[in-house]
């Protein structure tokens, strides 16, 4: 078989395995699972800029937040469903991320200089939203939870399973897109930025145009995770949705499955997710239960695909699986 | 606002600031000569300052006396760390290193957390609470006393680098790594020197700052940042502006703190950061990279 | 009306004068070459005609337009194509692959470019290697690579940056060969070398330069022999 069909084969296999998960599973596996689909998703957004575009964000938190908050808000006050809100979300995000892509590109920051950047504006919007009082200060912004037996798909509310399936359309949404995006003009351009702006310039790139594309792109499709985030937990707190761990949290995905793949997101989520589940499971079996376990396990794994395994776990994996042929 | 109030303030804040600068100063020496960016920087400091906690806790050990054998302790870490960890990965790309830093961050933090827990620590010396007083404006005494260690160390590893032999060789390497190989310097021995003496500044920063400042696990990450604040706003690779860099920050947290609000002290910090990067990014006193 | 005037253009880098009312035309169809000792200008002058930086005098005109100050990315629009001195391949892609970001300049979609780029990897004997990752190949390889992307976006004129360097004797014919047949089918290049021998086999107009002044130009055969050329590579006695 050759490599291609193995690789639809796969994809194929995979696709069914998730669409039938709930049926076998139960309540906590499937939170488990959405939540890993929730980190593909967002990993997927995030490598968008940094696997092809080339450029660092470690303040993505920025987007989630500021998703979250435009949708929640609308919710809260006005009583207008995600599907509405959503739309003031991707615009809220996509001004965030063209104003940071503008200043940052005009102004030739790059690098390290361009996450010290990222950063810097994600916390500064930290701040900031603990002093609006109309979305709830620091004491938060709390959705009203309904439970209803019946999936409310229109304004997001119903049981964990609708959740599931709307993360699975999401995460496959977010893949077929990168997938169609790295095989078109922008995916050749983004990669030739990549690897070396001043030879893509001299091909006629436009570099300023093409990388704040790619900021807005992944800037706009992290906010449906902030969407997704407020309706899915129905409180927000700047304190955390906009800090520098959920960044953190959303690159690990990408960098341990491999950032610039289209499955290194999708792999690296589920990889982490499931083994630091497995060993706080472990450890409180054992009765050691420490805050921070999860963390530490986190920056452990990190560590060593950093230095162990570089370009991540996908490419390796790949080749084993007889799947690397360059498409 | 009474002018006394506001006088007070701010000399709270450059004396706190000196401190700063001197946490900013080890990072200035390490991203300006081995290049790396130490995303663990605050959580070293906030390691240096449970260090102390410790000290104080089992021996009744004045943070003054554990700058000693912590800020040693700490340049033996940071020089194996270096050895270890970051050497071997110098050829690697940039944001490979950061991750690196990233992750021992992480690690740090969250070990600290486990360890420790969420609470606050702190040490609690007499002189905390004593002042001298002139006229109506007050030198808190451990303020003085830790500004005035901080100066003390940033002289001596200034006069490191003017006047010694190692520290000249560790300028070399920094401004022409290729040509210090030449010229025959153990370059990798200087990298991992250098960073054993910014985490040594670090650790003397954090014995002086648990004398004004409670310290939990999430510090960590809030120094990082205002150390990279600093240093950007001062300037990197001089050694007097991670410290002027410190002073205004310092200085402007407590303006801040006190004309607007406290919680959006570090609001202003972010704002001076993102408008240094974009108009002067090589600082006050920086040369142009 | 010459393809490319360049009109006393001047630029000085922090008080130090690199180029100095530095004037030249390349025709249409010609093949100039740029030599100089090191240091002398035509690199610099080779970036403002590429948009890397703008001239602080003068003006550079291609086909009647002005383009001196315009981004790198406007000069490849307008048709001018180069290579740099020391090679940028696009590491991580395939040899088809980079040039394929080559033809997306002139080709409407991802399939078209990929046409254009297996032909143009053909003329440089390069489609035997099309899947091999860029930063797999061979020092002269990478040479040629370089160049087919810069073709790859359909310039009228090519601007080569000391292409020669590094190459043995005989990869430096092949290159000459290459080059003479693209300027035999239209393109007009101009180039930096400092290697003589594809200079002299090469061009059919050489220009000189000097501490930034242009001080001689002509048929290559002459231009060797003139006094003021021996002098700056040789030294006074040389020009006796």
């Amino acid at each position: 078989m050759s490599a291609q069909r193995r690789a639809a084969a796969l994809l194929a296999l995979l696709a069914a395995a998730l669409l039938a998960l709930p049926l076998v599973a139960n309540a906590y596996l499937l939170s488990v699972a959405t939540l890993i689909l929730f980190f593909a998703f967002s990993g997927q957004a995030w490598n968008v800029m940094m696997g092809f575009a080339g450029q660092l964000s470690l303040g993505h938190s920025l987007y989630v937040g500021l998703g979250a908050y435009a949708a929640a808000g609308l919710f809260f006050h006005f009583g207008i469903g995600p599907w509405a809100g959503i739309w003031l979300a991707i615009a809220v995000c996509v001004a965030a991320g063209a104003a940071i892509g503008f200043l940052a590109f005009r102004f030739g920051i790059s690098g390290v200089y361009f996450a010290l950047l990222t950063i810097a504006f994600a916390e500064f919007t930290r701040i900031g939203f603990d002093h609006i009082g109309w979305l709830g200060g620091p004491g938060g912004l709390f959705i009203k939870v309904e439970q209803r037996q019946a999936a409310d798909l229109l304004n997001l509310r119903g049981p964990p399973v609708m959740f599931y399936y709307v993360m699975l359309a999401l995460a496959a949404g977010a893949f077929a897109l990168c997938a169609w995006l790295l095989r078109s003009r922008a995916g050749y351009y983004w990669q030739a930025i990549r690897e070396n702006e001043e030879a893509a310039q001299a091909l006629g790139i436009n570099t300023f145009r093409w990388k704040m594309l790619a900021v807005v792109i992944s800037a706009a499709m992290t906010s449906f995770s902030g969407v997704f985030f407020a309706f899915y937990y129905n409180n927000l707190f700047p304190e955390t949705i906009f800090h520098i761990s959920r960044s953190i949290e959303i690159i690990l995905g990408p960098i341990i499955g491999g950032i610039g793949t289209l499955f290194g997101p999708i792999l690296g989520a589920a990889v982490l997710t499931i083994l630091a589940d497995s060993i706080t499971d472990l450890l409180a079996a054992v009765g050691l239960e420490f805050p921070g376990v999860k963390q530490v396990f986190y920056g452990v794994v990190l560590l060593l695909v950093v230095m162990f395994l570089p370009h991540g776990i996908w490419p390796a994996l790949a080749r084993r699986l007889g799947l690397d042929r360059k498409s | 606002m009474a002018v006394d109030l506001v006088v007070n303030v701010a000399l709270a804040g450059v004396l706190t600031g000196l401190v700063y600068g001197l946490m900013a100063l080890g990072l200035s020496v390490i991203f300006g000569v081995v290049r790396v960016v130490n995303f663990a920087h605050g959580e070293m400091m906030t390691v240096a300052m449970y260090a102390a906690v410790g000290l104080f806790t089992a021996f009744k050990l004045d943070p003054f006396l554990s700058v000693i054998p912590v800020a040693a302790a700490f340049f033996v870490l940071g020089y194996l760390l270096q050895t270890g960890l970051i050497n071997p990965f110098i050829t690697r790309p940039e944001h490979s290193q950061f991750m690196l830093l990233v992750a021992i961050a992480i690690i740090v933090v969250n070990g600290l957390l486990m360890a420790f827990g969420p609470d606050a620590r702190n040490v609690q010396v007499d002189y905390q609470l004593e002042s001298w007083a002139a006229g109506p404006i007050l030198f808190d005494k451990a303020r003085v006393y830790a500004a005035g260690v901080a100066i003390l160390a940033s002289g001596a590893l200034f006069a490191f680098f003017r006047y010694t032999r190692t520290g000249k060789a560790i300028r070399a390497c920094a401004d022409n790594y290729l040509g210090a190989k030449v010229v025959g310097l153990d370059v990798k021995h200087y990298y991992a020197l250098t960073f054993g003496l910014g985490s040594a500044c670090v650790a003397v920063a954090g014995c002086m700052l648990i004398l004004l400042v409670d310290v939990t696990p999430s510090l960590g990450p809030s120094y990082t940042l205002l150390a990279f604040v600093i240093v950007i706003v001062g300037g990197l690779g001089s050694m007097g502006g991670a410290l002027l860099g410190g002073v205004l920050i310092g200085l402007s947290e407590a303006m801040a703190g006190l004309f607007i609000q406290p919680s959006a002290k570090s609001m202003f910090s972010f704002a001076l950061l993102i408008l240094v990067l974009l108009f002067r990014p090589q600082g006050l006193m920086g040369r142009r990279p | 009306m010459a393809l490319l005037e360049i009109r006393s253009l001047g630029k000085s880098f922090r008080g130090l004068r690199a180029v100095a009312d530095a004037s030249l035309e390349v025709p249409e169809g010609g093949l100039v070459a740029l030599i100089g000792p090191n240091g002398a200008g035509k690199t610099t002058i080779f970036n403002m005609a590429a948009g890397v930086y703008a001239p602080d005098e003068g003006q550079i005109l291609f086909s009647g337009r002005r383009i001196d100050g315009l981004r790198p990315d406007q000069i490849c629009a307008a048709g001018i194509g180069r290579t740099f001195q020391i090679v940028k391949p696009f590491a991580g892609l395939s040899v088809l692959d980079n040039v394929i970001v080559g033809a997306l300049r002139r080709a409407p979609s991802v399939p078209r470019a990929r046409e254009l780029a297996l032909g143009i990897l053909g003329r440089l004997d390069l489609a035997a290697k099309k899947d091999l990752p860029a930063s797999s190949l061979t020092l002269p390889d990478r040479k040629r690579l370089e160049v087919a992307r810069a073709l790859a976006t359909g310039p009228r004129l090519l601007l080569l940056d000391e292409v020669m360097a590094g190459l043995r004797p005989t990869e430096c014919d092949q290159m000459v060969e290459v080059f003479r047949e693209l300027n035999r089918g239209g393109l007009t290049i101009l180039l930096i070398e400092h290697v003589m021998r594809a200079v002299m086999a090469l061009a059919r107009q050489v220009v000189v330069l000097h501490h930034g002044e242009i001080i001689a130009r002509g048929a290559p055969a002459e231009v060797v022999r003139d006094p003021a050329v021996l002098e700056c590579y040789l030294g006074e006695d040389a020009a006796i």
